[in-house]
């Protein structure tokens, strides 16, 4: 890939470089990387943004209007996809939504400019496939909790006729177990995608600038016409697929709580 | 792509610091602040309720009032028309009462002053023939010099006044 767009390679900004060498645990060396500082980041930018909606006012301010209103929108997807079992989730889901929320949104920063390279963790797969596992381990605990071995009816769908139950079990348990990688997948795709196409499109920029005016205003205005349409684009992409990652783990965790 | 082939050295610290923000964000975020906010929105639509609620009493409380006003002064109305009625039949039975005891009254005293009149006219009636038998035996005694007795002459009266 970087042969094709000349010295500017896309892949680059998913480079995780070491910041501080950091410290060993069991063999393994664990550095503080530019990765590791924009989980920080996020963290500490969520803090801040929840900080605002502490004042606990009879009437709320803007700034805890919109934070209530994040809240509210998890607590009602909770309560409409699990019912009233689903305020137990909701520490975990609005942290998910969150985080990766602000992950996603904190990497399309435009901070290049100043000279800071944001690092989006959430196109990193070992990342959103940590997040997928533990989605995915909370269903298998509250399910085999909840239900014990009658956790496995859920591979059973009702109606299911009988000269059929050699089959549906099977091709339920798969989907099933593809759960988890299609939830860590379709994150890390999502924003590894768009990522590389405005890096391209930047990369057609400025090749196309350096090769003559011809060019660069030929190639390189419509690229960057492109380019803001895309940013906008990615601006909702990561809006959604927090929200579809937090939306699936709250279905799978219906599916825990009641089954089919 | 650095996602694969860094995978091996940056797995662990990768790990290791989404565990550590991602734990935070959870205790901190999720498990501390989160709650609170929710507990807030929750008061607010509790407090909203109740006076919804309050207020959804207190109109209804009005509505009872205002039928209890009106059937009470339906009732009273009533009450006043019936009165009313009364009172107008009473007027009109002493009224018609009055007026036969005058007409009574006043058919009396014309019947008596009708007898009066009748008993002057007769009384009048019986002077004049008295008067007329006086004046027709002086006018016989003097014309003639004949004494007519007075009952003669009252006949004779009698007969020329009644033809």
């Amino acid at each position: 890939m970087a042969a094709e767009s000349g010295k500017i390679d896309p892949m680059h900004q998913f480079e995780v470089q070491t910041i501080w060498d950091g410290f060993n645990i069991a063999g393994h060396q664990i550095a503080f990387t530019n990765s590791a500082l924009w989980m920080c980041i996020a963290a500490l930018v969520l803090w801040a943004f929840m900080l605002g909606g502490m004042k606990r006012a009879v009437v709320p301010g803007r700034w805890q209007m919109l934070v209530e209103n994040f809240t509210g929108f998890i607590d009602s997807m909770l309560a409409q996809n699990i019912g009233k079992e689903g305020r137990a989730y909701l520490p975990y889901i609005f942290s998910l939504f969150m985080f990766i929320l602000f992950a996603n949104v904190l990497g399309l920063l435009p901070l290049g400019l100043v000279g800071i390279h944001p690092f989006t963790f959430t196109s990193h797969f070992t990342v959103t496939g940590v997040l997928a596992i533990l989605s995915f381990s909370i269903v298998l605990i509250v399910g085999f909790w909840k239900h014990g071995l009658k956790f496995f009816s859920l591979f059973v769908p009702h109606g299911t006729p009988l000269w059929l139950i050699w089959l549906i079990p099977a091709i339920e348990f798969v989907s099933f177990m593809v759960r988890p990688f299609s939830l860590g997948l379709r994150l890390f795709v999502a924003m590894i995608a768009g990522h590389i196409l405005l890096k391209v499109l930047a990369g057609f920029v400025i090749n196309a600038g350096n090769a003559g005016i011809i060019p660069g205003l030929g190639v390189g205005i419509p690229s960057f016409a492109l380019m803001v349409g895309i940013s906008a684009l990615e601006i909702l992409v990561a809006g959604i697929q927090a929200y579809v990652f937090a939306l699936l783990t709250s279905l799978y965790i219906n599916d825990a709580e009641h089954l089919h | 792509m650095p996602q694969i082939s860094q995978l091996a050295e940056t797995f662990a610290s990768q790990l290791f610091w989404l565990l550590v923000t991602f734990g935070f964000v959870f205790f901190v975020v999720g498990k501390m602040m989160l709650p609170r906010v929710i507990s807030t929105v929750d008061a607010r639509d509790q407090s909203v309720a109740g006076d919804l609620a309050a207020a959804e009493a207190a109109r209804a409380a009005a509505d009872q009032a205002e039928e209890n006003w009106r059937a009470e002064e339906n009732a009273a109305r009533e009450g006043a028309q019936k009165r009313i009625a009364e009172a107008r039949a009473q007027g009109n039975a002493a009224a018609a009462q009055r007026l036969a005891a005058a007409h009574a009254e006043t058919d009396a005293r014309i019947a008596a002053a009708e007898a009066q009149i009748a008993a002057a006219t007769a009384a009048a009636s019986d002077e004049i023939e008295a008067v007329a038998a006086d004046a027709a035996r002086d006018i016989v005694a003097r014309f003639s010099g004949a004494e007519v007795t007075a009952a003669e002459a009252q006949n004779a009266v009698k007969a020329a006044l009644n033809g």
